[in-house]
């Protein structure tokens, strides 16, 4: 709930913001949005990108796997109900399975039993079925910590957090703890690809958010977008 | 004698040209991505980081099964026709070695993935096709890799790379656009030397 207040808040405040510079219709809070990246960066620099380094470092890659695969297992159900939702039913029922399955044979979700299996893992969430519904990703939207969105992903993200398992631990200290870890085991994931970002990037700003939105478009197709020819 | 060997040499050489334009875009996918990760799999200069080698080889390997012209023609979009054939020149050089930097940089980060190569869906008339690779990666989705090519006089050329949904090419559309807006070609030729300076000092 904390999330859609904070949400809200840049919505408002993204509406006064303005620039001099020609705007992209994609992105009229860019002025806002640049200073939300500029915070994340410093964030990334100082706190997330030296504890991802220090956890690389410190845990071998088959146990950072096992840890990823325990978070991705919980993601499953989400997975499941959205693609129910957008009614493909045989690959909900195959991330229910996936669900079922990884979390008894695979002990608690660390083996992905279910891909060798053949129920291979999907990527689905709330911002993706009302993109399926039809809604238009709306504008481009930065958001502290989290970083690149729109206006319906985020709102789809407080629709995700709501059916994630990890909302529901209890005490608050031990879920904001497994919160964190998920945090740092993707951020370690993701080492390789933002210094590969950083180096193909004149301006990372625009870079980042251009394959954001591409990526999500993408997605919303389950990888088959109608093709854009580029002339 | 000499003439003849060299005549065989030039034989020789026509053959391997026109069998090259005979492989089948996906076979030519497969093959070179094969190869090359063979080669830093076993190369143990590259494995330590070894930069320079490992450009060495993606020069030699990778490269010419590139239109980089197309490439940065695509990239540039309107503005492309307002560059004059100089401009189009160092804009070719300047994205080139950009774009293989960081080929260069995916490629030591990723080698280690398992690749599945699917079956190319198309006509054999076709001129223009999708190749489409599969990184597999334990616990996620697979990240899928689409080349798009095009037949041309000296075999199929990779006139795009998608990774994950992410065209390359429209990616750079617009901070290409914005760059040239705010300093002209010239300016984004500047903007790409400066770049490409600064990444090769940083090694």
């Amino acid at each position: 709930m904390r999330l859609l207040t904070v949400l809200g808040l840049i919505l408002l405040a993204g509406g006064c913001a303005s620039t001099g510079e020609e705007r992209d219709p994609r992105d009229p809070w860019e002025g806002l949005n640049r200073g939300v990246y500029k915070f994340n960066d410093t964030f990334d620099e100082y706190l997330a990108r030296p504890v991802a380094r220090a956890y690389v470092k410190v845990l071998h890659q088959e146990i950072r796997t096992r840890i990823g695969n325990f978070f991705s297992n919980l993601q499953d159900p989400l997975i499941s109900v959205n693609n129910l939702l957008q009614g493909k039913f045989e690959d909900g029922v195959n991330d229910f399975a996936r669900f079922a399955f990884n979390s008894t044979f695979g002990l608690l979700g660390i083996h992905d039993v279910a891909t060798d299996w053949g129920l291979e893992k999907h990527n689905e969430d709330f911002g993706q079925t009302f993109g399926r519904w039809g809604a238009g990703p709306g504008p481009y939207l930065v958001l502290p910590v989290l970083g690149s969105s729109t206006l319906r992903d985020g709102i789809g993200l407080g629709f995700d957090w709501t059916l994630d398992p990890m909302s529901e631990i209890r005490p608050i200290n031990l879920r904001n703890s497994l919160v964190a870890v998920r945090g740092i085991n993707l951020r370690a994931d993701l080492l390789e690809a933002s210094r590969i970002l950083e180096e193909a990037a004149l301006d990372r700003y625009v870079f980042q958010r251009d394959a954001y939105l591409q990526r999500r478009r993408s997605l919303i197709y389950d990888g088959r977008p109608p093709r854009e020819k580029l002339e | 004698m000499k003439t003849i060997v060299a005549t065989l040499w030039v034989l020789g050489f026509a053959a391997a040209v026109s069998a090259q334009e005979m492989v089948a875009p996906d076979v030519l996918v497969k093959n070179v991505t094969t190869e090359v990760v063979d080669l830093i799999a076993k190369d143990k200069e590259i494995k330590s980081g070894g930069r320079a080698k490992l450009v060495e080889v993606i020069e030699g390997k990778v490269l010419p099964h590139f239109n980089f012209t197309a490439m940065t023609a695509l990239a540039m979009g309107q503005n492309w026709s307002k560059a004059n054939p100089e401009q189009r020149k160092r804009l070719t050089e300047e994205f080139r070695t950009l774009l293989v930097r960081t080929y260069a940089s995916a490629l030591s980060a990723y080698s280690e993935q398992k690749f599945d190569f699917r079956p190319l869906r198309a006509k054999a008339t076709d001129t223009d096709v999708t190749v489409s690779v599969r990184v597999m990666q334990p616990g996620a989705q697979p990240v899928p890799i689409d080349y798009s090519m095009e037949k041309t006089g000296s075999g199929w050329k990779v006139y795009d790379v998608n990774v994950g949904g992410v065209s390359l090419i429209a990616n750079y559309r617009t901070e290409f656009a914005n760059t040239v807006r705010a300093s002209g070609i010239d300016g984004l030729i500047k903007d790409l030397h400066k770049k490409n300076q600064q990444l090769a000092e940083r090694k």
